[in-house]
């Protein structure tokens, strides 16, 4: 089973305000100068934001925000987020994989930026929506 | 660049207790627009049969990251931090973690190797509260990039 696609923009603003939050600085998600540098085509996005776009989505589709039971992704592609008002997008898709019957349910998640895949094995363990 | 294989195994010592604030997890759940009542105010939260406010899934990374300098900083294994790229994250929960958690890491390195000139880390944190009962485990795999 397919659940919706659910759609996250995500400006320079969104980073710096992960970046304050999450207290990771790391300068590639907030200086061109710094991310041209160290060879990356322009400022990213962390990959933990990302992953919490993911969790947005997961909880979305769980119905209730305590649900998620296992969560995991590795980062395959960085997103690059414009200095522009429109940023970017992360399409999140999620197919059911299995519904056991201890009254869990497994979700093979996928995250695309710009049609190309930004996480890979990024699966997730929710309490099955009741 | 590699990375010591001998140090699989490697158990850091526990981290001195993160107090997790409500307003902490307010402004972490405002920074993911994570919306859900449960994230803000705490008589949601207490509906759901939580103490107080919930953190979003991928918030224990605030506290392990800080956690993890142990390792990236330890000077035996000599990680070079400027060179260092996230490649896995999981997170498998005991519970949610809720405001007014006094949370405790014990890192441990799982897995070293070196490949084409760079190096993989990955390490398991279990977290757990005051009372020593366990939130969630946490993996994290780093690349250590090695000089082009």
């Amino acid at each position: 089973m397919e659940l919706p696609t659910q759609t996250f923009r995500v400006t320079r603003a969104d980073l710096v305000r992960y970046a304050g939050a999450s207290g990771d600085f790391n300068p590639i998600h907030w200086s061109d100068r710094f991310a041209t540098k160290v060879g990356l085509p322009g400022v990213i996005a962390h990959g933990m934001f990302t992953m919490a776009l993911v969790g947005r989505a997961v909880t979305a589709w769980a119905g209730v925000p305590d649900a998620v039971v296992d969560f995991g992704a590795r980062f395959t592609r960085p997103v690059v987020v414009p200095d522009d008002d429109q940023g970017t997008e992360i399409e999140v898709a999620a197919v059911v994989k299995e519904v056991t019957e201890d009254g869990l349910t497994r979700l093979d998640v996928t995250a695309t930026c710009l049609g190309e895949k930004v996480l890979s094995q990024a699966r997730a363990t929710i309490r099955t929506p009741r | 660049m590699s990375l010591d294989p001998s140090f699989v195994g490697r158990t850091y010592p526990p981290t001195a207790p993160y107090q997790v604030g409500r307003e902490k997890i307010r402004e972490f759940a405002a920074a993911i627009g994570a919306t859900d009542p449960a994230h803000h105010d705490p008589e949601a939260a207490r509906a759901l049969g939580h103490p107080d406010v919930v953190a979003p899934p991928t918030f224990p990374v605030v506290v392990t990251m800080a956690a993890s300098r142990q390792i990236i900083e330890d000077p035996a294994l000599g990680v070079d931090y400027s060179r260092v790229v996230h490649g896995d994250q999981r997170f498998a929960y005991t519970r949610p973690v809720v405001a007014g958690d006094e949370l405790v890491c014990v890192n441990t390195i799982e897995e070293i190797s070196n490949r084409g000139g760079h190096g993989f880390l990955t390490t398991r944190t279990d977290v757990r509260n005051a009372a020593g009962e366990p939130v969630v485990a946490v993996w994290s795999k780093i690349v250590v990039r090695g000089e082009a």
